[in-house]
């Protein structure tokens, strides 16, 4: 009988801590999006969409997320590969690759936004290098490519050891055998990292690149340092509509359009990188 | 195990009623304005000390203030014991906040108008005013040179302000006209009670109106020569102290620093005329009870405190707000109450003066309201898009939101009897 209720009992206080603070407030949020005033309505559904800085988030958010995971894939393949091949100061390299991990990503932002700034570390660098007589503005609204850039930098300097370390954990389990009977067969490492690393990192890269994705359509105190009001996204939108505007129906809503895009996009990864279970180890 | 446990609990509820003990004997001040860290620690050290009875002084933006109060009033108990804010913030929650006419302030005046405004169009006294202030214009010494020929500051206009801006520009190579466009920025004040007033002498009324084209036309000439940066200016007294900015605009709370820290090189004068008049936008600040508040008499002490004259004071020399009752003002004020002091009332006393009211009877669609407008300028502006089917546009939105509020018109525009209506 115990040992029967034992495990239930042990999942118990996370299925209450979920239960609480993600299914409860969900469904208020979920109920304040189809209605207003207590009437089911898709009107805030229509409000948000019908807004003329709709179009322009929707587009920053996607644009920013295309552009920016894979990138981060890339690097964190690349960084993961370097560490799990280091011999010694192993540690040491986990630890600095993933010192921006430990940094709120508001203050990633200002880190930038101290680089890029008229005042900041780069045009103080260009100016004593002589390369401008006066500072450049990066961040201004006619250089919204610029902000765009500061942005997709910072949010790949900060997030990218997220993924690594999720690789670097899924490389660790790669049997040896695997390698070493590839290299019999004559395999260079390039082949050995197609052949063998990526298909048996799989489970691995499905969870880095999902939980990416979805931190990468919540941007949001990053685009706001950097980029104010100059770079409209999906997240600083809700935001405005809860709290400059003062309507929580459409900021629900526009809440629910983030979710389900996060939702739809990790199932088509699950879909796209999906492991059959005869071929796990 | 079962002693620990108890132990425990005894422990936990001590420390609650402890907690809660001590959160009895403060009212906590729960306050949309003095919000930068600086005010907020001087009322908390300078202004609010002298009461008796401790004031846990909190600020919160004017989302979250609502926020959490809206929660407290919903739940029907609540920790709030009183409310700072401005005419805007009350009006949303009006018939949810305690009656002051009774409270005693002593042989102190308040000022009848704003005491007036304080009624939110009721019977009861809403809110009592608690400090002043309203937007100036603010420029560097350097900049006077460029003057135009034949301009006088205190009696300038719009054309003129171009002009000099282009001077400027011009001569210095780079644009020095400033304005808070950024984010935090009061940019939708500008056009609402400014730029609006001044050349269609109405805020709601005309605002898709041919001169209300002229007015949009006219910034777009004025944002040639301005920094570009401003998008990013929350405060003009940063820019202004670092010389990226000669010539800015700007509410003078969010001046002040700018000439305290170097009271010789600014001056300060009256926001410019258009052809409709001069428009300015005076600022009321207020104190309310929420009826929720845990202690009505200890808040209505502190409603009394607020207004006695050294606590008017004190809290001109902590925020730039001014008093909003009858007062002298020592000599050892700050360079920035010298500045402004002279040039408001230069601009309040002018002939073609026309004060404009912040929004009213909007309830929480304030935001929205303002969004009317900043949205204007972020697409004729910045987005360059054509001024007369944005109006077009903008207007139907503003329309909708006039109506769904049912406010009636307020200053500068005149009266109507069912909700203002958009031309």
């Amino acid at each position: 009988m115990h040992g029967k209720a034992l495990p239930y009992l042990l999942l118990m206080p996370a299925t209450l801590f979920l239960c609480i603070f993600f299914l409860y407030p969900f469904a208020l949020v979920a109920f304040e999006a189809v209605t207003r005033d207590g009437a089911f309505t898709l009107d805030n559904f229509r409000t948000m969409a019908g807004s003329w800085k709709f179009p322009v988030t929707i587009r920053n958010t996607l644009l920013l997320a295309a552009i920016v995971v894979p990138i981060q894939l890339t690097m964190a393949l690349l960084m993961a590969s370097v560490v799990s091949r280091l011999e010694t100061g192993r540690s040491a390299a986990l630890y600095i690759f993933a010192i921006p991990l430990g940094i709120s990503d508001l203050a990633a932002g200002l880190i930038w936004l101290a680089i890029f700034d008229q005042s900041g570390f780069l045009n103080t660098l260009l100016s004593s290098l002589g390369v401008v007589d006066r500072p450049v503005m990066f961040l201004g609204y006619q250089s919204k490519l610029t902000i765009f850039i500061a942005v997709a930098l910072a949010e790949i300097w900060r997030a990218t050891a997220i993924m690594m370390v999720i690789l670097v954990a899924g490389m660790g389990l790669i049997p040896k055998e695997y390698y070493e009977a590839a290299e019999v067969f004559g395999a260079s490492p390039w082949q050995r990292f197609v052949r063998v690393t990526l298909p048996l990192l799989r489970p691995s890269l499905q969870t880095a690149i999902i939980l990416r994705v979805i931190l990468a359509f919540e941007v949001f105190a990053v685009v706001a340092a950097l980029g104010g009001t100059n770079l409209p996204v999906l997240m600083g939108e809700t935001y405005n509509w809860q709290f400059t505007l003062q309507d929580r129906n459409v900021a629900a809503a526009s809440a629910l359009l983030i979710l389900a895009i996060s939702i739809g996009f990790t199932l088509f990864f699950l879909r796209v990188l999906r492991v059959p279970k005869e071929a796990w180890i | 195990m079962m002693k620990a446990l108890k132990i425990l609990a005894g422990a936990a509820l001590a420390l609650s009623v402890a907690a809660g003990g001590a959160q009895a004997q403060q009212v906590l001040f729960w306050s949309t304005q003095a919000r930068p860290v600086e005010e907020t620690q001087k009322m908390r050290d300078e202004v609010l000390k002298g009461f008796e009875g401790a004031v846990d002084y909190q600020v919160a933006e004017d989302g979250p203030w609502l926020t959490r109060l809206q929660a407290e009033l919903q739940a029907g108990s609540g920790t709030i014991g009183l409310l700072g804010g401005l005419h805007g913030d009350f009006s949303t929650v009006g018939a949810s906040l305690v009656d002051l006419s009774a409270v005693n302030v002593g042989g102190v005046k308040v000022n009848e108008a704003y005491k007036k405004l304080g009624l939110l169009g009721t019977g009861e006294q809403k809110y009592m005013p608690w400090m002043q202030a309203t937007y100036l214009m603010a420029a560097n010494k350097q900049a006077l040179q460029y003057l135009p020929a034949g301009t006088d500051l205190n009696t300038i206009t719009y054309d003129q302000l171009i002009e000099w801006s282009k001077n400027i520009a011009e001569k210095t190579g780079s644009p020095k006209f400033g304005f808070p466009a950024g984010p935090k920025g009061l940019k939708h004040r500008f056009f609402e009670g400014f730029l609006y007033p001044s050349y269609t002498g109405s805020m709601v009324t005309k605002f898709r109106s041919a001169q209300a084209e002229t007015a949009w036309n006219k910034f777009k000439e004025l944002w040639q020569y301005t920094n570009p940066n401003s998008t990013n200016y929350a405060f003009m007294q940063e820019p202004l102290l670092s010389g990226e900015v000669w010539v800015a605009f700007d509410h003078v709370a969010r001046l002040a620093d700018a000439f305290n820290k170097k009271p010789d090189e600014f001056v300060a004068f009256p926001a410019p005329a258009g052809p409709a008049g001069r428009g300015f936008m005076p600022v009321v600040a207020g104190v309310a009870i929420p009826k929720t508040s845990p202690d009505p008499e200890k808040a209505k002490a502190l409603v009394a405190y607020m207004l006695k004259p050294e606590t008017q004071i004190a809290t001109l020399k902590a925020t730039n707000f001014f008093p909003v009752v009858d007062v002298k003002l020592p000599d050892d004020m700050p360079a920035s109450v010298k500045a402004f002091g002279p040039a408001i009332a230069t601009m309040t006393g002018a002939p073609d003066a026309l004060p404009a009211l912040l929004p009213m009877g909007l309830g929480d669609l304030g935001g929205k309201f303002n969004q009317v407008y900043t949205d204007s300028f972020e697409r004729i502006v910045l987005g360059g898009e054509d001024v007369h089917g944005v109006l077009e546009q903008q207007a139907a939105a503003l329309k909708a939101i006039i109506d769904q509020a049912k406010a009636p018109c307020w200053a500068p525009d005149k009266p109507s009897s069912g909700a203002c209506p958009v031309e």
